[in-house]
């Protein structure tokens, strides 16, 4: 590199480096007006740490607990599985964040953000949806999961269905327990299947 | 079979900067927020018809090239207003050039050579990535850089 590119690069130095958050927000609402922003994410504070809110324009998408999931593993996953124009849009996620804010603080028992169930397949979609039917403060069994999902005796197919739940909490698969009352287990750790439940003022 | 693209948002947080920058060399700071703006919103358009992850960079370079060049376009047929210009204002001051001099000066460079200078000299580009942005051939990409920086250099001198 010779004076002149040096000069040239200083100069380049002094120009505007980053956009702002205010050049982001208007562009990912002019993706959003044109009908290319397919997956808006924002992160999202819990009393359960830090969470990955995800949604597409037909409803929530994927909610993550990002101590057990990294970011990159999130949005990677969701660029396979729904696309690959994942873009981040907190402004997008308000009405999620305000109603995930509400149920932590005890102000809300159920949720009224659309979930799009398109991006789930197959029994895992069947399972998870009989499990959104469970009400706040109830339980049921995987058993009882199972049976409503149309497969009684697909038990176990059904407990793998809820530990790969893309919507912990929002779809409560925190609900479901084993027969005899044991907790079973939890996609984001035992604790937080505890928590919400005593939230819930469930019996445990 | 489709290739797994990383998700965009990790293309804006590696080169949402790099871009920026050269919208603002490209177009000056005013018209900068609007080139970046076009680019992004062209690049995610064609985002998911994309047939390969690498060299995404250069990719979203091409694109902010021809942004700026439709900029330039849209300038041109424009009416300028013509200020009073000040007694002096055509001639440099003696001996060194301010930094904002430099970049009018890139500005005013033919197309492909004002982004070839850009990639190479501010971006360190490799010339087989610049090749990609200037759709030409890695011959081609160097000739653009040399041509560019011996023309900024003769006025410089000058």
């Amino acid at each position: 590199m010779n004076d002149f590119e040096r000069m040239l690069r200083d100069a380049a130095g002094t120009l505007p480096a980053a956009p702002g958050a205010a050049a982001a927000e208007r562009l990912a609402e002019r993706a959003a007006g044109e009908g290319l922003l397919d997956v808006a994410y924002a992160p999202v504070d819990s009393p359960l740490g830090p969470l990955l809110v995800a949604a597409t324009p037909r409803g929530l998408a994927r909610v993550a607990y990002l101590e057990s999931w990294s970011p990159d593993q999130v949005l990677e996953d969701l660029a396979e599985r729904v696309s690959p124009r994942v873009v981040e849009a907190p402004e997008r996620l308000d009405e999620q964040r305000r109603e995930l804010e509400d149920y932590f603080t005890g102000r809300r028992t159920e949720f009224e953000f659309p979930i799009d169930w398109s991006v789930l397949r197959g029994f895992t979609r069947k399972v998870l949806r009989e499990t959104a039917r469970i009400h706040f403060g109830d339980v049921r069994t995987y058993a009882d999961v199972a049976a409503g999902a149309g497969s009684p005796r697909a038990v176990r197919a059904a407990g793998n269905a809820l530990g790969a739940n893309p919507m912990p909490i929002v779809v409560p698969c925190h609900r479901v327990i084993r027969t005899g009352g044991a907790l079973g287990g939890y996609t984001g750790g035992l604790e937080r299947k505890e928590f919400l439940l005593r939230l819930e003022g469930s019996r445990l | 079979m489709s290739v797994r693209l990383p998700p965009f948002q990790a293309l804006l947080d590696a080169h949402g900067r790099d871009v920026y920058r050269f919208c603002a060399a490209m177009v000056g700071p005013v018209e900068a927020d609007d080139c970046y703006q076009e680019t992004w919103i062209a690049a995610l358009r064609a985002y998911p018809r994309l047939r390969s992850a690498r060299n995404l960079r250069s990719w979203v370079l091409r694109i902010a090239h021809n942004k700026a060049m439709d900029a330039h376009r849209a300038r041109s047929r424009r009416p300028i207003p013509v200020a009073a210009v000040p007694d002096g204002a055509a001639s440099r001051p003696a001996g060194n050039s301010s930094e904002s001099e430099v970049l009018g000066r890139l500005k005013e460079l033919p197309p492909k050579q004002r982004t070839a200078v850009f990639c190479r000299s501010v971006l360190g580009m490799p010339y087989a990535e610049l090749a990609v942005v200037l759709e030409s051939s890695e011959d081609a990409a160097r000739r653009n850089v040399h041509e560019g920086l011996k023309r900024l250099r003769e006025e410089y001198e000058r």
